[in-house]
């Protein structure tokens, strides 16, 4: 499990039924690209998160294959249409086959 | 008696530094420029079945990147997003980065919109190409040069 790995989102609730709505995510990591070396020259190994997908009550609303050309701390935004309250899974994969996991609530007003 | 200060470079010294300059170039480009419009035009071809359409897809992003290390990038699709005309999947490669790909998105009806932002690295100047496959498979493509000053990936 990789340290200081931090997920955060922003979800703009309420929302008004039908709304079409931007929900931004942002992860601490180092999207270690594998293309770098270090001191000694040797390849520093890669370790990206390659994947994030994002369910609405249980639906996938959102699935991205990501490669090393994503920058570290990987900001992504994307769009949802807010049809009813309940509940956004977000849920990035590591290299290392670790998951990150953060809900978050979505209220329609 | 004090020793006169040298200014400046003998011409000696001025070919020998050009020369190790030069050779640098030469090996280092082929290290950071592995993708090619070639290899980003195969990659193209595993992802997606049929011969992209220019236009639909826009790129949003800067001109002129003084950093290479985390370009911010926007894609849009024109489609209204509905179950009968939806956006399906959307790629992004890039032509002179170590790997042609990028990002991989699966979009639905869902989202009510077809428009992801990312931050990217980009090794030194090239083409961000974006590809969009709609529900009926047509596809759809736009590239877009970004100029990079400093190259964000052997860094």
């Amino acid at each position: 499990m990789a340290e200081d790995v931090k997920p955060r989102i922003r979800v703009p609730s309420p929302a008004k039924k039908g709304e079409i709505i931007e929900i931004k995510t942002l992860v601490s990591h180092p999207m270690e690209s594998g293309q770098r070396k270090d001191a000694d020259g040797k390849t520093i190994p890669r370790k990206i998160i390659n994947r994030m997908t994002v369910t609405y009550n249980g639906k996938t609303v959102f699935d991205a294959k990501l490669e090393p050309a994503i920058s570290a701390n990987p900001l992504i935004s994307f769009f949802v249409k807010a049809t009813e309250s309940g509940q956004l899974d977000f849920t990035w994969t590591d290299d290392d086959g670790s998951l990150y996991k953060v809900s978050q609530t979505i209220t329609i007003s | 008696m004090t020793k006169p200060l040298r200014r400046g470079l003998s011409r000696r010294q001025a070919v020998t530094a050009l020369g190790v300059v030069g050779s640098f170039a030469v090996t280092l480009v082929p290290l950071r420029a592995e993708a090619t419009p070639e290899t980003a035009r195969k990659l193209l071809n595993d992802l997606v079945k049929a011969e992209p359409k220019p236009g639909k897809v826009q790129i949003k992003t800067q001109e002129v990147a003084e950093n290479g290390n985390s370009v911010p990038v926007t894609i849009s699709v024109d489609s209204p997003m509905t179950e009968q005309d939806y956006v399906r999947e959307l790629h992004v490669l890039a032509d002179r980065n170590p790997a042609p790909g990028v990002a991989s998105f699966r979009l639905s009806p869902a989202n009510g919109k077809a428009e992801v932002q990312f931050r990217m690295r980009m090794a030194e100047t090239q083409n961000i190409i974006a590809v969009a496959v709609m529900n009926d498979g047509s596809v759809w493509s736009t590239a877009r040069e970004v100029k990079v000053t400093i190259g964000g990936c052997g860094s």
